[in-house]
């Protein structure tokens, strides 16, 4: 049994009161004294050359104060890409400038092209209305393969073509694949698209800019999951800001997943601007604004092919993708369709072979970056439709021909260049079989067609690589940020604790989680310690949440930090029981003497740091406050089985989601209410991308699904209740924790599991289907069966 | 949005009055309008709010009618009809979500004629009589296509009356953004034969399926609709389905509605 | 402008607003009660849900001005007297029915009619209430077993599951 708040327990979450009460502190909840508003006008159009921008009229109006545009951002710089892809034949990728505000041309419906600044919300977009744009219409590159065309209309006229890099993966592997793929006795192909989607955390973005004259110091509140590197990219990059002179605050966040990495034009927008009106700016992104200003996620269009010998073993995979990057690169666009991705396609499999092209294109769309997986999910869905696609050409149990295939002994080292530590897919799938009655899908299946239904069952099995790292190796991959974590442990003298982490929680409980693990290795209770985040006025360089890394890397940082801090507070004991430092215990809050009933409790020792009286001044620093930095030796690979039981009603090609089951491998577990919701969330999202959601755009690059009008969110009657277990536990080798993190897990593995328990319904039905692409809507998949049934006659 | 001058009279009169003035346009709910106004599509520099109106806001039930006041709520109807007309409430209690069904009105609904609304189906359906504060409108005449009505400029619903069928159903397959009907179907089974509407479907708004009608009239069971064929020419095509799809669902509601009431 | 004045959580309130302002934006920038969210700006989401006269409405389709001399209630008026949770939020927090928090006052604002009209909600019953409710980050699974528990309910999958 855990104990109470420690490690293990499934701790009610701290934050929750706030949240419940409605005493959040979300960005738009902050209004700084004296603060003007900011309304982006944007592009109504894909692509077009700026004619003329006439600001007078709408500067005239009532209430503004200015109206930005380009020609005000002369000195400042685009905004900055933080990854560098190398093409196969060794260029660098075709990298864009990025500006603030459009300079010249508008790529995307939305690209912002001048911004009102008035006394109030409303004046700013009253005034909008009288600004004169002339802009000349272009045609539009919108669909990926067209625009690599030759002569297809150019996103950058500055660039030789759309294409953004032709990355290769392993390139030393590519010929022996060919060959294998040639030799193979049997090869499943499948074309696919990964839907585009977006994000949509249920808060908007917001960005508020605010500058101190006397001091010349600028402080950006910003919904982002990782202050610091707002801070860096921005200041650095951007408006030319020393770091000591830039305060970024992520209060209260409302959801990320992912989107919120990225530094946006609006929150350097607003810092500039503050400066120059010696006025707050303050900007709420409205929901159609986010439609199409908040980066975007997914969008690939890939060929794959599974080669297999004469007993049904894997001998080769060859994918290549068609990756869309939207019309400028977003801050960690190129690596989500190569290092997080091609990384993965061994999947749970010990495939020899695998080599992966993708090709990053440039079209007039939104920016497209990580979202909720990021790469992974791209890479488990080809990779668990295709296996589904070949135990059926086969004629064999999907469930089978996985087991046959799993990695069995670790640690195993994948053709693409990454190594699991741990891991035991066959237990997981044994746990998902079990827990999903699969045993009693067919009576189930019998009781559905009686009622004119087809019932499906569906499973993938899935891998991931969290806690992206570690640096040195990351640099050499093109990153240009580091990957480490960071965390102070600042002991007060009465013992409390306050932890300043560079994770951000939006959603995630950090509060709670991390305040179990320092109650865990102290032994006080966790309402003695705080979490402090989001603020890089009080917290140390940190890089942020994101990649399933908080508990992982953030975590591990914070224990190393808490070792230091417990190192020198055993020294402290020693000194003021007189006994050997080696001989001091540290439990349940206790220091005491090993083999004795000497003790002395963690207050009094925190009190001497502070108060040192009785203190070995001469060999020990008063204070008791460490900070920490941990820079993780590998990935975590956290893995499960997923398994999913839909009814498709085949007259109108409904599809009602039954069960869910996700049997996870998160290795060790800080809380397991936590991680169990975590999960939820994720197979929500991934049951929205493989069921509902789409971000779709015409043929000129308009925004079809721009409100929620068009782009269907999952809502509660969408989903059913889920069955979650992360029983099977193979801790991580090694960090501290044996953690893997689970933050992104659901929504990786689970748009595979449903695609393949409709394609099972369907081919029960008498159907003969072999795909339908995402986003499976009734109306695609009633096509599907008439398209089958024709086929029949 | 644009801003504008909120009057919110206390009586049919005074609301007629006050949308003589150009640029006036009548509110009674918002549920819809109010998105538009913030979406800046429409921009009326008066809105008269018809929500205040006590004389508006009733369901009496006499006889083997329903009368709806034009300010009642989806909320309302859908309670205050359940034993009378359940197949009316049936539709009230399943328009957006509890909150929009508090705030939305039937005369909204009606007046606005949304393609996509659930009443225009339930008002053409029954055979329905519009009220407004001058005359008294068919449903078969009220609606002129998407977003038409015969309304005049400043007239204002201020009742429906229903005629109780011998029962009624709406099969509703909803599109699963806006949680609209993508198709839905309205049958009502009276002695004089029977209504089946269509909303959702059609590029000219909410329609008769006269076709499945004529044969319900004769057979009421969902076996005469199969071989009937829905013509998909005006049948709205987009993200979500096709004008096909939309004529093919057309039929399933119907059919699932008649089973339903069979 | 209007002058309006309404009640507000139990409190007398006044104010000046334009036609056009929304009550959500009189109780966020004028009453500064920020507990009531904007999520979207096509009346879908429901992070603005409060009551007004008791019944659940979105605060950010219904104008200010409309709300003169009514009553009107949000999330920071939700809890118990002596500032604890009350029993809906409690089970909230108990069954991990939230995570980064901005849905949830509109969570609560529906569960709270929806138990009053319904004391003893199916999972189905529940799921169709809060169709108007989007949350993007529990997958619901939490939320539906808090209002559950919330009204003395089973919560256990086995209890759900049979339904």
């Amino acid at each position: 049994m855990p104990k109470d708040g420690g490690i293990g327990d499934s701790t009610r979450r701290r934050e929750d009161i706030r949240f419940l009460t409605g005493a959040g502190r979300y960005s738009d909840d902050i209004n700084v004294h004296g603060q003007t508003y900011a309304h982006f006008v944007r592009s109504d159009v894909a692509h077009g050359r700026i004619r003329s921008i006439d600001v007078a009229g709408a500067e005239a109006m009532p209430g503004v104060l200015k109206v930005f545009t380009s020609k005000d951002f002369e000195g400042a710089g685009g905004v900055p890409c933080g990854w560098l892809i190398t093409s196969r034949d060794g260029t660098p990728m075709q990298e864009p400038k990025h500006p603030i505000l459009a300079e010249g041309k508008v790529r995307h419906v939305g690209d912002p092209i001048a911004v009102v600044v008035a006394e109030t919300k409303a004046q700013a977009r009253d005034a909008a209305d009288a600004l004169e744009i002339d802009i000349e219409m272009l045609d539009a590159a919108c669909d990926m393969k067209a625009a690599l065309e030759d002569g297809a209309p150019r996103v950058h006229d500055d660039l030789s073509s759309n294409l953004c890099y032709d990355w290769g993966f392993v390139e030393d592997n590519r010929e022996a694949v060919d060959e294998a793929i040639k030799a193979a006795a049997h090869v499943t192909t499948l074309e696919l698209v990964n839907n585009r989607l977006v994000a949509n955390p249920m808060e908007p973005r917001v960005a508020i800019g605010e500058y101190n004259p006397a001091t010349d110091e600028h402080t950006l509140y910003t919904t982002s999951q990782n202050p610091h590197v707002i801070r860096l990219l921005m200041g650095a990059f951007v408006l030319n800001i020393p770091e000591h002179k830039l305060r970024v605050v992520a209060p209260d966040v409302g959801g990320g997943f992912g989107t919120k990495i990225f530094h946006y034009a609006e929150e350097a927008f607003v810092t500039f601007a503050a400066k120059a009106l010696r006025r707050p700016v303050k900007w709420t992104s409205s929901r159609s604004e986010a439609f199409m200003s908040d980066a975007h996620g997914r969008d690939h269009v890939t060929k794959i092919e599974l080669a297999l010998d004469a007993d049904n073993n894997f001998t080769a995979l060859r994918t290549t993708t068609l990756a869309n990057m939207g019309a400028y690169l977003s801050t960690f666009a190129p690596s989500v369709p190569t290092w997080l991705h091609g990384t993965l396609m061994a999947g749970n499999y010990k495939t020899p072979l695998i080599y992966v092209n993708v090709k990053a294109v440039f079209t007039n769309t939104v920016p497209v970056d990580a979202y909720r997986g990021a790469g992974r999910p791209e890479a488990t869905f080809q990779l668990e439709r295709v296996v589904d696609k070949a135990a059926r050409e086969l004629g064999v149990s999907p469930v089978e021909l996985r087991r046959q295939n799993f990695i069995t002994a670790f640690p195993y080292a994948t053709p693409v260049a990454v190594e699991y530590d741990t891991g035991n897919y066959h237990a997981t799938m044994d746990k998902l079989l079990e827990l999903s009655d699969y045993s009693g899908f067919e009576t189930r299946a019998t009781d559905s067609k009686s009622r004119g239904k087809l019932r499906g069952f569906g499973i993938a099995h899935y891998i991931e690589a969290c806690g992206i790292a570690p640096s040195n190796l990351v640099g050499q991959l093109g990153a240009r940020a580091g990957l480490y974590e960071s965390a102070t442990v600042r002991v007060n003298a009465t013992g409390s604790i306050s932890v300043m982490t560079g994770s951000h929680s939006h959603g995630q409980g950090h509060e709670t989680t991390f305040a179990q693990v320092i109650s865990e290795m102290i032994g006080i209770d966790a309402s003695q310690v705080d979490i402090v985040h989001g603020d890089t006025a009080r917290t140390p360089m940190g890089m942020g949440t994101y990649g399933s890394r908080s508990i992982a890397v953030g975590g591990s940082a914070m224990v190393r930090a808490a070792e230091k801090v417990i190192a020198k507070a055993k020294r402290i004991a020693a000194h003021l029981m007189e006994a050997s430092e080696g001989d001091i215990e540290l439990k349940d809050g206790q220091f005491t003497i090993a083999g004795t009933d000497k003790s002395v409790a963690w207050g009094d020792v925190t009190l001497a740091a502070y108060v040192p009286h009785n203190y070995p001044l001469e060999e020990i620093e008063p204070g008791l406050e460490e900070t920490a930095f941990y820079d993780p030796a590998n990935f975590t690979y956290p893995s499960g089985g997923y398994g999913c039981e839909v009814e498709v009603d085949p007259e109108t090609g409904h599809v009602k989601v039954l069960a869910f089951t996700a049997a996870d491998d998160f290795g060790n577990v800080i809380n397991p209410m936590i991680v169990d919701g975590q999960v939820h969330g994720g197979v929500a999202q991934g049951i929205g991308q493989a069921m509902m959601e789409n971000c779709a755009y015409d043929a000129e690059g308009q925004l079809i699904s721009a409100s929620y009008m068009d782009y269907a969110m999952p809502r509660a009657g969408d989903v059913p209740m889920f069955t979650v277990d992360a029983s099977c536990a193979t801790p991580c080798t090694h960090n501290p924790l044996g953690v893997k993190g689970c933050g992104e897990a659901g929504a990786i593995g689970s748009p595979p599991a449903v695609v393949n328990a409709v394609i099972d319904a369907l081919q029960r039905g008498g159907y003969d289907v072999g795909h339908i692409d995402m986003p499976l809507i009734p109306s695609r998949v009633w096509q599907a069966i008439q398209d089958a049934t024709a086929a029949k006659r | 949005m644009h801003n504008f001058e909120l009057v919110k009279p206390t009586s049919i009169e005074d609301a007629v009055a006050a949308l003589k003035e150009e640029e006036a346009q009548p509110y009674s709910g918002g549920q819809t309008l109010l998105p538009t106004m913030k979406a800046r599509l429409a921009a009326p520099t008066k809105l008269v709010s018809l929500l205040g109106i006590d004389e508006l806001r009733y369901v009496r039930i006499e006889g083997d009618q329903v009368h709806v006041g034009g300010a009642t709520t989806h909320a309302t109807v859908a309670r205050e009809t359940k034993e009378a007309y359940p197949g009316l409430a049936s539709l009230a209690a399943r328009i957006g979500d509890p909150a929009v069904r508090n705030r939305g009105t039937i005369g909204g609904s009606l007046a606005n004629n949304d393609p996509s609304a659930c009443y225009p189906a339930a008002a053409l359906g029954s055979g329905a009589t519009i009220k407004t504060d001058r005359r008294e409108i068919a449903a078969d005449d009220f609606f002129e296509g998407m977003f038409m009505t015969a309304l005049e400029e400043g007239e204002i619903v201020t009742g429906v009356t229903f005629p109780i069928p011998q029962a009624a159903r709406y099969e509703k397959f909803i599109q699963p953004a806006s949680r609209f009907p993508l198709t839905a179907v309205f049958v009502a089974k009276y002695d004089a034969g029977v209504r089946v509407a269509v909303t959702g479907a059609s590029e000219l708004g909410v329609f008769r399926w006269t076709e499945a009608e004529e044969a319900l009239s004769k057979t009421f069971s969902a076996d005469a609709v199969k071989d009937l064929k829905v013509d998909d020419a005006d049948m709205i095509s987009d993200l979500h389905g096709s004008g096909a799809y939309r004529a093919h669902l057309t039929k399933v509601m119907t059919a699932r509605a008649v089973t339903a009431l069979s | 402008m209007n002058d309006i004045k309404m009640k507000v959580n139990g409190r007398e309130v006044t104010g000046s607003v334009e036609g056009r302002t929304l009550l959500v934006e009189f109780l966020r920038n004028d009453l500064r009660l920020t507990g009531t969210h904007v999520g979207c700006d096509t009346s879908q989401c429901g992070a603005c849900l409060v009551h007004v006269d008791g019944e659940v409405v979105k605060a950010c389709s219904m104008f200010a001005a409309e709300a003169d001399g009514r009553e009107v209630t949000t999330i920071e008026g939700m809890a118990n007297a002596d500032g604890s949770l009350n029993t809906i939020q409690q089970a909230f927090q108990d069954h991990h029915g939230l995570q980064c928090g901005f849905c949830t006052p509109g969570m609560v604002m529906a569960a709270t009619t929806l138990l009053r009209d319904n004391p003893k909600p199916s999972e189905t019953d529940i799921r169709e209430y809060l169709d108007g409710n989007i949350c993007r980050c529990t997958g619901y699974h939490n939320i539906v077993k808090a209002i559950m528990a919330a009204s003395g309910q089973e919560v256990d999958r086995a209890a759900l599951a049979a339904e």
